[in-house]
């Protein structure tokens, strides 16, 4: 793709998010399903910074995304009434955990670091589970909202009004994505695509591989971590299934449909992959049949991404 | 307090025994073919529902040797038809599609069966508590412990002493190698996957006595399996089986002390076996994954 079609590509998808709160409705969506796009398109697109850009396979993002959202909300619950402190303290214990979890997996590699990551996530999920006095267990956090930022010359109704909510996120989101493009665009980040596709050369460049591993870890469980708290904000509500391993096989599979290889990809595999969920369990129960027939077939049929499709038909 | 300990650790080790079935039929897939296999705990659910429907016309010892034998040979039309596609490419996809699967299992054996338990008989005379002293001990969970010890052993004899667990164990070390001295890899990866679903069907068929009959059954043993393998090294399937039965035995002994941690207690445990040792208890230096 050259320059220009880059950038006609780029603007028509920033205007089709400017825009989707107002066409959502005409073609049988709603404005909450859009923001859900977003929060697990940004989700979606954090985890592909580790798996399609560094070339490590997580499979245990659900940890992070979780924490955040009960972080989120148990700040709303029981620290302060503010939603900004929310996200920062939902944001800053999901980094935590990744920091310190983190450090004890970078020297694993493949299969093996899936399978911990993937564990690990585990821990969170029992904690959150049985702690019920605290997290409210099974049954999920509630008794708490998001709450209007006042700004002091503005009052914005975050809670009243969920096309402003769409806004605020797309912002965040906004702001998430540009900063993951720069990171990537850095030195650092070129050095991770490095890593990707040779890890042993890397090495004998003098790069230290497990520091910028642990370090792009870290920063691809941050955005997750925002994705959660965004997600607990947009819910109002969280339960022990954001935390789950499942969810962490979700991202995967919305990086995976949408394109590993693209930027962008994984908020398409995101945007599919929630319509299409939210399509199949409004008309049947047994939607994870469907779910998982289809994570079959992507497999077998669109190991690309619909980006990596379309980027092989134009070239 | 002995009692107690000795009540929690028999009880641990029960469960470890579950998680020992489960992780050496995951451990030999993934040795075998690096395919990480998440529909493991759906094999297994499957396997107890198949007994389930056998036990009124067979009996309970006929569905206990009738089940996983058919579990497994839906496992070998499974990999036939799916799972090979996976074979030499990224683990991602394995991963994907047997995520993808376990959802499958799961909602069709809810379909069939219903979300509900289903009541799961055992002979009667295997109920009975043993002695009146450790009443925990029937003789359900005495001879679920034999059951286990004698599957296990009889999984080492024959990757030990047979021409194919000769191959299977050859072809973990390098299957190009293997295929190349004429050995049809592809049978040879078949019959190892239904070798490890074998497995799963035997562990539900056992835990189905235990915990009840209900579709979820797997997903409770699916994750302390992994870390089961991941305590007892990769590549290692003797580490698997201590791993196993280590998680188990700690993990009941912290019931008693700290209930609600019986649960975290052996990811705590996998945290720090990835501290001092990375390759795990018995896992090999630089195996290659």
């Amino acid at each position: 793709m050259n320059r220009a079609s880059k950038g006609l590509t780029l603007a028509a998808l920033w205007i089709v998010l400017l825009t989707m709160p107002y066409w959502m409705a005409a073609i049988g969506g709603y404005t909450e399903l859009a923001t859900r796009v977003l929060v697990l398109g940004l989700a979606a697109m954090s985890l592909n910074f580790l798996l399609g850009f560094t070339g490590v396979l997580s499979f245990g993002h659900a940890a992070y995304f979780g924490l955040g959202a009960y972080g989120a909300g148990m700040t709303l619950k029981y620290l302060l009434p503010s939603t900004p402190l929310a996200i920062l303290v939902g944001v800053g214990i999901g980094t935590l955990a990744a920091a310190v979890i983190g450090a004890l997996i970078v020297k694993l590699r493949g299969i093996y670091f899936a399978m911990v990551t993937i564990a690990f996530g585990q821990v969170f999920y029992f904690v959150a589970f049985r702690w019920s006095s605290v997290t409210g267990g099974d049954d999920g956090l509630t008794g708490w909202t998001r709450l209007p930022i006042d700004l002091g010359v503005a009052n914005i109704d975050i809670l009243g009004n969920d096309k402003i909510f769409y806004y605020l996120v797309l912002l965040i989101f906004a702001l998430a994505t540009g900063a993951m493009t720069l990171l990537l665009r850095s030195p650092f980040g070129r050095t991770l695509l490095a890593i990707r596709e040779n890890e042993q050369r890397a090495r004998f460049l003098g790069i230290p591989i497990e520091r910028h591993i642990w370090l792009a870890f870290l920063i691809s469980c941050f955005f997750a971590s925002l994705a959660g708290t965004l997600y607990a904000l947009l819910n109002n509500f969280t339960d022990p299934r954001a935390l789950h391993w499942t969810l962490s096989g979700n991202f995967v599979i919305m990086a995976v449909l949408g394109g590993m290889r693209s930027f962008w990809g994984p908020l398409v595999g995101a945007a599919i992959f929630v319509v299409l969920q939210d399509y199949v369990s409004s008309h049947t129960q047994n939607w994870m049949f469907f779910i998982g027939i289809f994570f079959v077939l992507v497999v077998l049929f669109f190991p690309r991404g619909v980006l990596g499709l379309i980027r092989r038909k134009a070239s | 307090m002995t009692q107690l300990v000795l009540f929690n650790g028999f009880n641990g080790l029960i469960v470890g025994a579950f998680y020992a079935l489960m992780a050496l039929g995951l451990s030999l897939i993934i040795n075998l073919t690096s395919v990480i296999n998440f529909a493991h705990g759906g094999f297994l659910a499957l396997g107890a529902y198949i007994a389930y429907m056998l036990i009124p016309h067979i009996g309970f010892w006929g569905a206990l040797i009738v089940a996983p034998i058919l579990t497994a040979l839906l496992g070998l039309v499974v990999e036939r038809v799916l799972i090979r596609h996976c074979y030499g490419r990224d683990p991602l996809y394995s991963l994907l599609l047997t995520f993808g699967l376990a959802y499958v299992f799961e909602d069709t054996t809810r379909y069939i069966w219903g979300a509900q338990s289903l009541p799961f008989q055992v002979p009667g005379w295997l109920m009975t508590p043993l002695s009146s002293d450790l009443f925990f001990l029937t003789g359900y969970r005495l001879f679920m412990v034999v059951l286990v010890a004698a599957a296990v052993a009889g999984l080492f004899f024959v990757l030990n002493r047979t021409r194919l667990g000769m191959r299977i164990r050859a072809g973990t070390l390098d299957l190009e190698m293997v295929s190349v001295l004429g050995v049809n890899v592809r049978v040879l990866r078949n019959l190892n996957f239904g070798l490890g679903i074998y497995l799963a069907g035997l562990a539900g068929v056992l835990a189905a006595g235990l915990l009840g009959l209900q579709p979820t059954i797997g997903d409770s043993l699916i994750m302390p399996s992994f870390v089961a393998i991941i305590v007892g090294g990769i590549g290692s399937l003797t580490g698997t089986l201590l791993g196993g039965l280590l998680i188990g035995v700690v993990s009941g002994i912290t019931t008693i002390f700290f209930p609600s941690a019986s649960e975290a207690i052996i990811y705590v445990m996998m945290a720090l076996v990835l501290l001092v040792r990375p390759r795990g208890l018995l896992g090999e230096e630089g195996m290659k994954l």
